[in-house]
């Protein structure tokens, strides 16, 4: 009896050790030399991988990192100005200093200010019927409100709303990884710099049409009226094809243009509300506006269906 | 036995409500909304201006390059404004208002051609008149039509297919046009032998059109090398590859052209356009539109002026019924539904299906049971269900290895998939994301 269990750990303790010589050998032979600032690097990385910075994964951003001469040009909008500083200490080389963004939804149609004149019956996903046509409202340049955004999202920074149909980004999860932006067949989610008070202005349509026409589909479309242009002290806003955009490097965020917009398209966030004015936050549903273009609806009424 | 293609295929119901209407003028309308994307390739290049008078048959819109067609006005008039449109891609595009002049007799005078047999334009002539007319290929795809002639030295054509086998349910657009102008059309396919110098023609027609077969092949008696096959009824026997193969058993390679077996396909509709073109200098500014569905009053075949609103002919055939849900623009199988009735006619405009809420509604998708009905069905032989899962998982790649782009969405595996599984929205997304990542390689 305690012969076998002597054989055994004999045995077992010899198969161990020449399996241990083995691996010696092989580790010795087939030795493949990576340099220990990619593990270091790979350390002070958010591990998020995310491919926002345009690698596959963390890791190969390490790499990249350590193999590249100028960084200057890499960045990981997950970690930031500070990861990128520590970087910086560990491999003595210069980085670039980028504001921090976020992504905001350049979209305010929700079901209640943009009615849906037909119907869609396929796949619901965005890249699927922005592929079919131009959406169930209106408005071919808004929110199509399948999620793909959402989807994709993988800090959980996103959900839809259920009542407006749209997209809600959480601003203190997102990590402006750009994930979203990509997903976006429409590219209405855009990449903006947030201050430390995260506040913002933008136009929140992307309404190429004529002021009439946009109005008609979307009660808080931009109708290209230019007066928010006229009345920016910095020349921040640029008209372009009926719609404005707001520079967000000229912007200075004084709030002029929130007050002049006719259709309430210009969305103010964080800001703490005016003495005078009622904040802007929320579009006012003007409900006769918006039951015109429901009647005509109904004359031609159809779905679009792949 | 008649001839077929041997690789799957479906037969649905065929449902040719019109094939005894004969095609009837549709009224001018008072204005024309003419878009500048009507074929496959570059959009035309507009070169009218606002307020400009237009006479009928005038260019209004260059060709914009060698894959591109020149694009005529269809009525006299004054162009309105250069608007955008929602068109039949679902999205608004670039288009030409004309208000007709109601006072100019050329927009109301019904133009009846004598038919004139002798063919006195040398080859270089017919090639160019076919570009300068802006004719295209009119059975659906709209790819311009001189682009398919300009053979190169190397391409050796022996045949030419003429493609008269509307597969499509519904549709008789094409059926009407071969019993209504069969010399006319016997007079073209003479004139495309003579610019290419093809020795042998062949008419295919489905079996269901009888009537068609016999007055071709009547007509035809005298021409030896012209021959008309009648076809067995098969879905998706009008495309291209699947014509080749059942009438010559010539197999197109993948990603080649039919130019590489030595054939051309032009359907008839093309090449009655073509006879207008060259015999009597008709630029392609009207076609044969099937307006049908089974709630329809007055279903019939109509010759309609391009840019004609959908809504003019609606109300022609007495109006929207009750209960319509879906209207689309093309054959149920592969047409579109369009967005609302202000959508124009174009040259792609087969036909006009209104369609009621039974039959449009979609049933909810299930999971696959891996039963194969799909893969037995494709026509090229591919594995839709494999094809939708890549697509859907974003696996670009081995979807492209799987011959994802030789795919010509004819719609036979989602027809008869048991699961109702949107197989065909996946796949042609899916192709369409494989398409864009083998341009950007290049």
């Amino acid at each position: 009896m305690t012969l076998s269990i002597l054989y055994s750990a004999f045995l077992l303790s010899a198969i161990g050790v020449v399996a241990a010589i083995i691996l010696y050998i092989v580790s010795k032979k087939f030795y493949v030399y990576e340099d220990p600032l990619i593990a270091e690097v790979e350390d002070i990385l958010p591990a998020a991988n995310c491919a926002g910075c345009g690698s596959p994964g963390c890791k190969a951003f390490a790499e990249k990192l350590v193999g590249t001469e100028d960084i200057s040009e890499l960045f990981c909008p997950v970690g930031g100005n500070d990861v990128m500083k520590m970087v910086s200490e560990v491999l003595g080389k210069e980085v670039a200093e980028k504001d921090p963004t976020v992504a905001v939804l350049r979209c305010q149609g929700g079901c209640d200010v943009r009615p849906k004149t037909t119907e869609y019956q396929g796949p619901r996903t965005c890249s699927i019927s922005a592929m079919v046509y131009g959406g169930e409202t209106d408005c071919q340049y808004g929110c199509l409100g399948d999620g793909d955004c959402v989807n994709v999202c993988d800090f959980d920074a996103m959900y839809m709303d259920e009542k407006t149909g749209l997209p809600v980004i959480i601003t203190d999860k997102c990590t402006s990884c750009g994930a979203c932006v990509k997903a976006c067949p429409r590219d209405i989610l855009e990449m903006r710099p947030r201050n430390k008070r995260d506040l913002k202005i933008f136009i929140g349509c992307l309404n190429e049409d004529k002021g009439g026409i946009a109005k008609k589909a979307c009660s808080v479309a931009c109708i290209g009226c230019s007066k928010c242009e006229d009345i920016c002290p910095k020349d921040a806003v640029i008209m372009d094809n009926n719609l404005a955009y707001i520079d967000p490097i000229a912007c200075t965020l004084c709030r002029k243009c929130v007050v002049v917009c006719p259709t309430d398209s210009i969305i103010e966030t964080n800001f703490p509300p005016k003495k005078v004015k009622v904040a802007k936050d929320k579009p006012k549903v003007d409900k006769t506006k918006v039951d015109k273009p429901k009647e005509k609806v109904q004359s031609i009424k159809k779905t679009t269906d792949a | 036995m008649l001839k077929t293609f041997p690789k799957g295929g479906i037969h649905p119901k065929e449902n040719k409500l019109t094939s005894s209407e004969s095609i009837k003028m549709m009224p001018t309308p008072k204005a024309v909304y003419v878009p500048i994307a009507q074929h496959i390739g570059i959009p035309a290049e507009i070169i009218v201006e606002r307020k400009e008078k237009v006479k009928k048959g005038q260019v209004i819109a260059k060709s914009g390059g060698f894959v591109s067609s020149n694009i005529h006005t269809p009525v006299a008039g004054t162009v309105t404004k250069l608007d955008m449109i929602i068109d039949s891609s679902g999205y608004k595009k670039q288009c030409i208002v004309i208000r007709t002049d109601q006072k100019d007799e050329t927009n109301h005078e019904i133009l009846d051609f004598p038919l004139k047999k002798e063919i006195i334009m040398n080859q270089k002539d017919i090639l160019q008149h076919i570009t300068d007319f802006g004719i295209v290929g009119l059975g659906g795809a709209t790819f311009p039509s001189h682009v398919k002639l300009d053979l190169k030295n190397d391409n050796h054509v022996d045949c030419l297919l003429i493609n008269g086998v509307e597969c499509e349910p519904y549709l008789t657009a094409d059926h009407r046009l071969m019993l209504e102008k069969a010399d006319e059309i016997i007079v073209g396919i003479q004139i495309l032998m003579h610019a290419l110098h093809i020795k042998k023609a062949i008419i295919g027609i489905e079996n269901n059109k009888k009537d068609a077969v016999k007055v071709l092949a009547k007509a035809c008696k005298h021409d030896k090398r012209i021959k008309v096959a009648a076809l067995q009824v098969k879905y998706p026997q009008g495309s291209e590859k699947q014509l080749i193969k059942a009438i010559l058993k010539r197999e197109v390679p993948k990603n080649g052209l039919p130019m590489d077996v030595g054939v051309i396909v032009h359907n008839v509709g093309t090449i009655y356009a073509i006879y207008q073109a060259i015999q009597h200098n008709q630029p392609l500014i009207e076609r044969v539109v099937t307006v049908t569905g089974k709630n329809i009053k007055d279903a019939s075949n109509f010759w309609v002026k391009i840019g004609t609103p959908i809504k003019d002919l609606i109300e022609e055939v007495g109006g929207l019924p009750e209960g319509t849900r879906k209207i689309v623009n093309g054959g149920p199988m592969m047409g579109k539904a369009i967005k609302n009735t202000d959508v124009p006619i174009t040259k792609g405009t087969s036909g006009i299906l209104v369609i009621s809420s039974e039959e449009a509604s979609r049933k909810e998708a299930k999971n696959c049971i891996r039963c194969g009905e799909c893969v037995f069905v494709c026509p090229m032989g591919l594995e839709p269900h494999l094809l939708m899962n890549l697509s859907e998982k974003g696996m670009y790649e081995k979807a492209s290895y799987e011959d994802i782009t030789t795919c010509i969405e004819c719609g036979s595996c989602s027809y008869v998939c048991p699961s109702h599984r949107p197989l065909l929205d996946y796949i042609r997304f899916g192709k369409s994301i494989v398409k864009k990542l083998a341009t950007e390689k290049n």
